[in-house]
C-alpha cells in the first residue's frame, strides 16, 4: 500500500559563513568565551517549508506549483528521504525514484555499460536485474555500438539518452519530477514521451513540480501551491 | 540516547545490507583513477616498491639494521600506515565528495564511508603483492602463524571503521578538521614504529610511544604475525577495547547527526 504522510513539517537550512565552519575558531570563541555571541552571527537559518499537512495515496498524481524559491525542491527532496524535516514527521511507503537529476553518479570515464551498472545500482537494482536489463536499455537508448566507449565521448544528447533509458527502465511505487523531462532529438522525444507517461502511470503516487499549468492540467488530479515555504491550498 | 543509538545502529545496518552498493561505488572509484594508464592500479604497488626501497636502504644502514630483518618490516609498515592514513584523509571527505548523490537520492550514509574502505581495501590488496616478493628476496619463510594476520585486520577494519564515520560526521561539519588530521596523521607517522624498530627504542620511551600510541597496536596485530611473531597480549586488548569503546561512541553519536550531514553539505 503506497503512502505518504507529512505531519507538520518544517525545514530549515542552516547557512554557514566561513567562520561558522571553521572548527578552529569555534573553539577560540569558546575559549574567549564570547560563544553565544559570535554563534548567532555565524548561523544564519533560513526556512524553506514550514508546516506543511499532507497525505498522498494510491492513484494521487499531485502537482506542486509555487514561485522560485517557494520550496518545491525542498519539498521533492524530503519526500524522497533527502531532507529529513527539522521539526514534524514524514512516513513514506513505497520504492521512491526520483527524475530530478536523471545523471546523478554516472561517471565520464566509464563506459555505457559501465555507467548503466553503476546508475542501477544507484537506483536499487540488483547487478543480476540488470543484466537482464541491459540490452533493453542499451537499445531504447540507440546508443549502438557508442556502448563501450567512455561516457565522456557522447554527444550531450547521447548521455542524456543513457540516462533516460536506465532511469525509467522500472516504474516505481512513487516517482518524484522537477518539470516534466524532455530528451533528445525529434524522434527519440516522442518515444521518451511514451515511455515516460507509461511509467508514470504505472506508479500509483506521482509527485511533480513544475511551473506550467497546462501540465498539470494533463497529468495531475490534485494540486498544491507553495508560497515561501508554506502551503496556501490544497 | 537509545533513540540515537537505534538511528544509527539501522542507518549502519543498512549500509551492510547494500554492500555490493558500497562496492560498486568503490570499484568504480578505482577504475575511474586508473582507466587511462595500461598498468592500472599497478602503478600504485611499483611507486610503492620504489619508496620502500629508497627507505630500505637509508634506513636500514642509519639504524645498523640487517637488511634481512628491516626491509620485511619496512614493507608491511608502510603498506600498512599507506592504507591507514589515506582511509582516515579520504574519511574527512567522504561525505563531501558525495554531495550531488546525498542530496539527490536517499542512501544509508554509512555507504559512502563503506565506499572509502573498500576502495582502500582494493589498492592495500595491489600493495601487499610485495611482500611475499620480499620474503622471495630474502629466502624467508611465512610462518603458520601468520594465519594470526586474518583476525587482526578484522579488528584493524573494525577501528578504522568507526573513526572513518566519526571523521566523515565531523569533517563534513567542520571543514578545516580535515587539515588537522592530515598534520596529526603525518605526526603519528614518525610516532609509529614504521620506519624505525621498536627494539632500538631505550626502555623508558616504550610506554610513552608505543603502549599508548594505538597505531603501533593496530599496525602491530596485523604486521607481527606475518612477520612470524605473536602479538602481545596487550596489542589485541587495545584493539579490541579501543573497538568497543569506539562504537559505542560512534554510533549514537551518527545517530545524532545522521540527519543533519545532507543539510552540512
Amino acid at each position: 500500500m503506497t503512502h505518504i504522510l507529512m505531519d507538520n513539517v518544517c525545514v530549515d537550512f542552516p547557512i554557514y559563513n566561513t567562520t561558522g565552519r571553521s572548527l578552529k575558531n569555534r573553539i577560540m570563541q569558546a575559549a574567549t568565551g564570547s560563544f553565544m555571541g559570535s554563534n548567532e552571527q555565524g548561523h544564519v537559518v533560513v526556512r524553506a517549508l514550514q508546516n506543511i499537512f499532507l497525505e498522498l495515496s494510491e492513484g494521487d498524481r499531485l502537482g506542486v506549483v509555487g514561485h522560485n524559491g517557494a520550496g518545491k525542491s525542498t519539498l521533492l527532496r524530503v519526500i524522497s528521504g533527502v531532507y529529513e524535516p527539522t521539526s514534524g514527521s514524514i512516513k513514506v511507503k513505497g520504492r521512491i525514484t526520483n527524475l530530478i537529476d536523471i545523471h546523478i553518479g554516472m561517471d565520464g570515464e566509464l563506459t555505457g555499460i559501465e555507467n548503466i551498472y553503476l546508475r542501477g545500482a544507484l537506483l536499487g537494482f540488483k547487478r543480476a536485474w540488470i543484466s537482464k536489463k541491459v540490452n533493453d536499455i542499451v537499445e531504447f537508448a540507440g546508443i549502438g555500438d557508442f556502448i563501450d566507449m567512455p561516457l565522456r565521448t557522447y554527444s550531450t544528447g547521447m548521455q542524456l539518452r543513457l540516462a533516460f533509458s536506465i532511469a525509467t527502465i522500472q516504474p516505481p511505487d512513487i516517482l518524484v519530477m522537477d518539470e516534466w523531462l524532455t530528451v533528445g532529438d525529434a524522434d527519440f522525444q516522442e518515444k521518451a514521451q511514451h515511455r515516460l507517461k507509461e511509467i508514470v502511470d504505472k506508479s500509483s503516487i506521482l509527485v511533480i513540480a513544475t511551473h506550467s499549468p497546462a501540465l498539470v492540467e494533463k497529468v495531475c488530479n490534485r494540486t498544491i501551491r507553495l508560497e515561501r515555504g508554506a502551503l496556501m491550498s490544497t | 540516547m537509545l533513540v540515537f543509538f537505534k538511528s544509527g545502529w539501522r542507518d549502519i545496518c543498512a549500509a551492510l545490507k547494500k554492500y555490493d552498493l558500497a562496492g560498486v561505488l568503490g570499484w568504480q572509484d578505482i577504475r575511474q583513477r586508473y582507466r587511462r594508464s595500461t598498468l592500472g592500479p599497478f602503478w600504485i604497488t611499483i611507486s610503492m616498491g620504489v619508496l620502500i626501497v629508497a627507505l630500505g636502504t637509508i634506513f636500514g644502514n642509519l639504524f645498523g639494521t640487517p637488511m634481512k630483518e628491516f626491509l620485511p618490516f619496512l614493507t608491511l609498515g608502510l603498506i600498512l600506515w599507506t592504507f591507514i592514513s589515506t582511509v582516515l584523509n579520504e574519511a574527512c571527505t567522504g561525505f563531501t565528495v558525495a554531495e550531488s548523490i546525498i542530496k539527490q537520492i536517499s542512501l544509508p550514509l554509512f555507504t559512502h564511508i563503506l565506499r572509502v574502505l573498500w576502495r582502500n581495501m582494493v589498492i592495500f590488496a595491489h600493495n601487499i603483492v610485495i611482500f611475499p616478493l620480499v620474503l622471495l628476496i630474502f629466502w624467508l619463510p611465512l610462518q603458520p602463524i601468520a594465519l594470526l594476520f586474518i583476525p587482526g585486520f578484522v579488528l584493524l577494519m573494525l577501528n578504522l571503521s568507526w573513526m572513518s564515520l566519526i571523521l566523515g560526521v565531523f569533517c563534513s561539519r567542520f571543514r578545516d578538521l580535515a587539515q588537522i588530521v592530515g598534520n596529526l596523521l603525518q605526526v603519528f607517522f614518525y610516532l609509529t614504529p614504521i620506519i624505525w624498530m621498536p627494539q632500538l627504542l631505550p626502555k623508558r620511551f616504550n610506554l610513552l610511544l608505543l603502549d599508548t600510541n594505538p597505531f603501533f597496536h593496530l599496525i602491530e596485530i596485523v604486521r607481527a604475525p606475518l612477520l612470524g611473531t605473536s602479538p602481545s597480549a596487550l596489542n589485541w586488548q587495545f584493539g579490541i577495547v579501543l573497538a568497543l569503546i569506539g562504537w559505542s561512541i560512534t554510533i549514537p553519536f551518527y545517530g545524532r547527526f545522521r540527519s543533519r550531514i545532507a543539510y552540512w553539505l
